[in-house]
């Protein structure tokens, strides 16, 4: 394998793992973006879309159950954001740290509800097959594998960060969404629903963190506790992409990918970790409010 | 900028702090222990990374003393078992074993996995002369006067192994685990005794306890170009790991793995068309032949349903109550000081074989080398002949250190 092939594999894989952080970020990015509100319970929402392709799978036998799986992961993990909108963000507006506590204790019990009905071992989904295997290249490039599953993740990434692109900027629900978060005030004066906008906007960050999930089951083990250690990256991805920011939160999912596969390419995954958090916090000293900080009169 | 975006960040600040502090806890199990009979520990991780591992360990422990009590119990009491999750956390177990020796009086506490949590326990027996049967082959380089060691030392595992790999002429070896301290010990012995028999280490590489993404590593791997890979990875990492491995099309025949921490249990909740083809070194498979395998293997299904299977910690653990047992009587006691030297000598006809408690408190037994079939079982390719003494320090990596305390053998 040369040393081109090596690198260029270590660059795909930074795109790879991109893919997932900024699926798994981008509804947290939308959310405090938005509302403000810390959602705790996120990762738990990208649990759920994980067991969701399982379940899919058992259901539906075949390739058709991994048809199946994406679609259900993205509705059921919105569905259970618009609930817990309606039953916790919603009567906590306003109030940061109690809906950070509200939402930890959800995470829990969503935690503890998966152990019950799936066991703590982990679940996991299998890819189709002809997501199975690697293109392998040949000549100069001898060594490098890209696999299907890997380039299929990152393309539904980008495809779903265009989608919630279009969303703001070109649907009527988009524009109000953006009203509502540069002056609330404004916004319902001139008619809009404020409380519709957030519930809908809330649900659409948790139906990417289910599809997130999804595309998760398939690389490695669905556990109760996925969800937290995948909230902290994304976190960290929301921070280093300033947030309320789609693009600040694309900019960084990219950033923290490449440095970690950069890092990982000359030392071990335990040092690349360290090394990604601290360039996370030399980053803050230079730049408190992240890559892209959303602009709004509320702050 | 003004308060609200202020006090935001702080809030966002708060939530990584909550999230990075993790949260432990969970509940404890029962309190009263009538005096007509003998509590027992049983320490096992049953929730978090490592559940998938231990939950069955526990299980086996409990079907022995179900057994034992079934047969009279020891000393003429019935055992009374009390279990508590180490919940995958070193910090949990420490604490949970504090509260079996002191709040319930445990006479023994079997359990552990990790290295991690076996290195958190250690300051808790001792300073309580109580002690602790861990079941789980380890890297050695400890030897605690308050602590039986039923898996194996790395003289019984891993470097039997590496004998086997230079017989099959695969002398390029990668070693890749998770990243605490069996891992690195193992490697550490594993390179000096690589590079003393003229192998080369390919790469060497460590991923976060949990870890699930291998992008990078598997690059390494294949830029690194080894005959085979040295897999101490634990826990539900293994899945990630060989499911990247596979996705990337590197076969078993193209690249073969050899684990010291997938068994049977593991193979199982993997799938075995995920591993089938790679190999793993233990002291004891399911399919080793013997009336006390077989013995073992039916009550354990009985007791836990049909299509269950066991492997080598589950084993170590079933062996410990039994030599505790053994050594108990012996002593005519339970006093831990008393059942500690009565232990050295001991032997046992156990399901992997004839083993037998050496006076540095470690077993000797056999070392056998599996290859994983597709329905999940080993096929038993290499072995040695008769049990191996225990060796807890490498004359190789830690040379002039012994450890013993003189009785028995």
């Amino acid at each position: 394998m040369s040393d081109l092939a090596f690198y260029l594999g270590q660059a795909f894989n930074g795109l790879s793992v991109a893919g997932i952080l900024l699926l798994a970020a981008l509804g947290l990015s939308l959310s405090f973006g938005l509302m403000r509100v810390i959602n705790l319970a996120h990762g738990e929402l990208l649990m759920l879309g994980g067991y969701l392709a399982f379940v899919a799978q058992r259901a539906i036998p075949g390739d058709v159950g991994f048809l199946a799986a994406l679609p259900l992961a993205f509705v059921g993990a919105g569905a259970l954001g618009a609930a817990l909108y309606q039953t916790v963000i919603r009567r906590l507006e306003g109030r940061p740290l109690d809906t950070l506590l509200a939402t930890w204790g959800v995470s829990l019990i969503l935690q503890q509800a998966a152990r019950s009905a799936f066991g703590a071992t982990g679940v996991e989904a299998v890819s189709p097959r002809a997501l199975q295997g690697a293109w392998t290249l040949s000549g100069s490039l001898q060594g490098l594998t890209i696999s299907w599953l890997r380039l299929f993740i990152i393309g539904l990434a980008a495809l779903t960060l265009a989608g919630v692109w279009l969303f703001f900027q070109r649907t009527r629900l988009g524009r109000e969404a953006r009203a509502v978060q540069q002056d609330r005030d404004m916004a319902q004066a001139l008619g809009i629903d404020a409380e519709r906008v957030n519930r809908t906007v809330f649900a659409l960050g948790a139906g990417v963190a289910g599809l997130a999930g999804a595309c998760l089951a398939f690389l490695a083990p669905v556990t109760p506790t996925v969800g937290m250690s995948y909230v902290v990256d994304a976190f960290l991805v929301v921070i280093v992409g300033g947030v309320g920011s789609v693009v600040g939160a694309a900019l960084a999912a990219l950033a923290v990918g490449g440095l970690s596969a950069a890092a990982q390419a000359v030392t071990s995954a335990s040092v690349a970790k360290t090394l990604l958090l601290a360039a996370t916090i030399a980053l803050l000293q230079i730049r408190p409010q992240g890559l892209l900080p959303q602009r709004t009169r509320e702050g | 900028m003004n308060r609200s975006s202020f006090s935001a960040r702080r809030a966002l600040a708060a939530a990584v702090f909550v999230l990075l502090a993790g949260c432990s806890g969970g509940g404890s199990a029962s309190e009263s222990t009538a005096s007509d009979s003998i509590p027992v520990g049983v320490l096992h991780s049953l929730t978090g990374t490592m559940a998938i591992s231990e939950i069955p360990v526990r299980d086996a422990t409990l079907l022995a003393i179900q057994e034992i009590n079934a047969a009279g119990g020891v000393l003429g009491k019935p055992l009374e078992p009390i279990v508590e999750d180490g919940a995958s956390e070193p910090a949990t177990f420490a604490q949970k074993a504090q509260k079996l020796i002191q709040q319930d009086h445990a006479a023994a506490v079997f359990g552990g996995w990790t290295s991690a949590s076996r290195k958190a326990m250690l300051p808790v027996f001792e300073a309580n002369k109580a002690l602790l049967w861990y079941p789980v082959q380890f890297e050695g380089n400890e030897c605690s006067p308050n602590i039986f060691y039923l898996g194996a030392q790395p003289n019984q595992q891993i470097l039997p192994a590496l004998d086997w790999s230079f017989e099959q002429k695969l002398t390029k070896i990668y070693l890749l685990g998770s990243d605490y301290v069996f891992p690195r010990t193992a490697n550490l012995i594993l390179k000096k005794h690589i590079e003393d028999r003229g192998g080369v280490v390919a790469g060497e590489d460590y991923v976060p306890l949990g870890g699930t993404d291998f992008s990078s590593v598997i690059n390494k791997i294949k830029a690194a170009g080894p005959q085979i890979i040295f897999n101490t990875l634990n826990g539900d990492s293994n899945v990630a790991f060989f499911k990247q491995l596979q996705a990337e099309g590197l076969t078993a025949e193209a690249l073969p793995v050899i684990s010291f921490s997938i068994a049977e249990q593991e193979a199982k909740a993997m799938g075995p068309s995920l591993v089938a083809g790679h190999y793993a070194a233990w002291n004891y498979f399911q399919s080793l032949p013997g009336a006390p395998n077989e013995k073992f293997v039916a009550a354990y299904r009985a007791a836990y349903g049909a299509d269950q299977v066991v492997d080598d910690p589950m084993e170590a653990g079933y062996v410990a109550v039994y030599l505790w047992r053994q050594a108990v009587e012996k002593a005519g006691s339970t006093d831990p000081e008393a059942v500690r030297k009565a232990a050295w000598g001991l032997t046992m006809d156990a399901p992997e074989g004839p083993v037998g408690i050496a006076d540095n408190q470690s077993l000797s037994k056999a070392v056998r080398v599996g290859k994983l079939l597709p329905d999940g079982q080993f096929e038993v390719i290499w072995g040695t002949d008769a049990p191996v003494a225990p060796e807890p320090y490498d004359p190789l990596a830690f040379p002039g250190k012994s450890c013993g305390w003189g009785g028995g053998a």
